[in-house]
């Protein structure tokens, strides 16, 4: 490896003195202070969420009403603090839903062991949980930090896709290929 | 009521009247420190790109529609608020400490900063005899002297902290504030000699005096009109750069880095206590920046040649009231005030523009570059006024 010595010149007489580089210093802290603030003033002032942004983990439902969730539990397995547990229930057959494999009974979140790592909605094979927009999450009690299913989708809402996946896969039970 | 008061023996009337002026003094340095601490916060939040204090608000304030916001905005309430709270705070006295000494330490810090401001001009009138005269409470002659002799006294409550603290921290920071004093004392000293060689011309009576200093820069002449600061650069660089150190201000501040003294001298200190120092250190601030502007940048005179007589003068041909003494009292008070916040606002500027030397740098550039320019400085202006004044 070739060896390149570096030239260093000796410092000027008003280098040395320190008042040149005083005086520009002094200049640019002076420029810094006629500018305005660059922070924001937090209660007022909200910061604009990134896309893609990766908040408090969320529950959606499709554009029906229909919880997408079908406690499958692999968000379950995978989160790696352990920070979900899901109970899953059974659909009564006779619902409106009836034909969709199964739902939630409790879904549990466990705001204070989530690492907002968003494993589970990279995981999860229905598009059911979303890391959403919320960034300020806070509790007085152990309790309050554990997000319950009806307030995960109180904070979800819905999601506006298309593909009513369970009720093309009625229709295609139901009239075959001639559904399409 | 001047009747009553005149008939009271004359040495009470005397001691009433120092007494008066004294408390004056403090109702105005204390306040006046106090600000500067508020200063100070906002002064660093603007340089480093945040708005700084700007929550507090008396709540039956508010109600006052434009100034109210614009003084919360400013973050004067704070003021208060942070003074409130030192106030009621719990002041906890370390059981490890030497209790006299260390319950002594901040008041001995407030005697020579409140001390000194007594010997400093702030401004004149002319009374009804056509005299000037002085606004001071004491304008004794041997002025600046005085007040290299008290604010010196300051290193002894430092000194006292960091001892009577019995930890190490403080001590050291005690240790390096006392050996930064001296050694940039002595270069003070020196660089002020040049002003008073030529203060003192050949034939007049000697004077240690800030306002006769004063009186030299207001004139009309060449000479006899030029700011000192203008006609002794490097005296008054010199004074300048051993004022931060005498003061403990960055890049200087080597008695509380906080990044290898946790605090330095003052470490065990809380509450009341510590805000003690905090306003002692102002106030040697507002004082150092003060004697700065009278022996170098002409006091309360608005400009070089311009001298504040005879701005009053010219202004009493067009206002009447011009004339009277209070006015001019009043727009040279307002003068000096306006030169010495400046100084106040340099001094914190600095402070968020350089970082703090290092301890040897700090006794290198003391002893081996301010003192031999402080010396080859006052040679070389003895035997330049040596030979205008011959």
């Amino acid at each position: 490896m070739a060896t390149v010595t570096v030239q260093r010149k000796p410092l000027t007489f008003a280098e040395r003195t320190y008042i040149p580089q005083i005086l520009g210093g002094l200049k640019i802290t002076f420029q810094r202070m006629i500018k305005p603030a660059e922070t924001l003033e937090y209660p007022e002032q909200r910061p604009e969420i990134p896309k893609n942004y990766r908040g408090v983990p969320t529950l959606v439902k499709d554009p029906n009403g229909r919880e997408k969730c079908v406690s499958c539990q692999l968000c379950e397995f995978v989160c790696p603090p352990k920070a979900i547990r899901i109970t899953p229930g059974e659909i009564p057959p006779d619902a409106p839903t009836g034909h969709v494999e199964k739902a939630p009974q409790a879904f549990d979140i466990d705001m204070l062991r989530c690492i907002y790592c968003g494993l589970c909605q990279e995981v999860c094979p229905e598009e059911a949980i979303f890391l959403q927009n919320q960034y300020s999450m806070n509790g007085l009690t152990r309790e309050e930090m554990v997000n319950h299913k009806d307030r995960l989708y109180e904070l979800g809402g819905t999601l506006p896709d298309q593909h009513h996946k369970w009720d093309k896969k009625k229709a295609a039970e139901e009239h075959g290929n001639a559904a399409h | 009521m001047f009747d009553f008061y005149s008939s009271w023996p004359f040495w009470l009337q005397n001691v009433s009247f120092g007494v008066l002026k004294g408390l004056a003094v403090i109702a105005v340095l204390f306040p006046l420190s106090a600000a500067c601490s508020m200063a100070e916060r906002k002064i660093s939040a603007w340089i480093q790109g945040r708005p700084g204090p700007n929550r507090t608000i008396v709540p039956w304030l508010a109600w006052i529609p434009i100034i109210a916001p614009f003084l919360q905005r400013l973050g004067l309430f704070q003021l208060a608020a942070d003074g409130g709270k030192f106030v009621f705070k719990e002041d906890p006295v370390p059981g490890h400490v030497n209790k006299p000494y260390f319950i002594a330490a901040p008041i001995l810090a407030m005697i020579p900063a409140l001390t000194t401001v007594t010997i400093v001009p702030f401004g004149a009138y002319v009374n009804s005899l056509g005299q000037l005269v002085p606004l001071v409470l004491a304008n004794v002659d041997i002025g600046l002297l005085a007040v290299f002799a008290i604010s010196s006294l300051g290193v002894y409550s430092v000194i006292l902290a960091g001892w009577a603290s019995n930890s190490k921290y403080p001590f050291l920071g005690s240790v390096r504030a006392s050996a930064q004093l001296i050694s940039y004392e002595l270069s003070m000293t020196l660089s002020v000699l040049p002003v008073f060689l030529w203060v003192n011309a050949p034939g007049g009576h000697g004077t240690l005096s800030l306002f006769d200093v004063v009186q030299a820069q207001s004139g009309r002449g060449l000479f006899s009109g030029l700011w000192l600061g203008f006609w002794m650069p490097v005296s008054a660089f010199i004074f300048l750069v051993a004022l931060f150190a005498e003061t403990n201000r960055q890049p200087f501040d080597m008695a509380e880095s906080e990044a290898d003294l946790v605090g330095g001298f003052h470490t065990e200190y809380g509450a009341f206590k510590w805000s003690l120092f905090f306003v002692a250190e102002y106030a040697h601030m507002i004082v150092g920046s003060g004697v700065f502007t009278l022996l170098f940048l002409g006091g309360w005179n608005p400009l070089p040649w311009v001298p504040l007589t005879s701005v009053v003068h010219a202004l009493s041909h067009w206002i009447a009231w011009a004339n009277h003494p209070a006015f001019m009292g009043v727009l040279g008070v307002l003068i000096f005030l306006g030169k010495v916040g400046f100084f106040i606002f340099l001094f914190m500027w600095v402070r968020w523009t350089l970082p703090r030397f290092r301890y040897d740098q700090i006794m290198k550039l003391g002893w081996q570059k301010l003192l031999p320019l402080a010396i080859g400085n006052l040679i070389f202006y003895a035997l330049l006024i040596a030979v205008i004044d011959r």
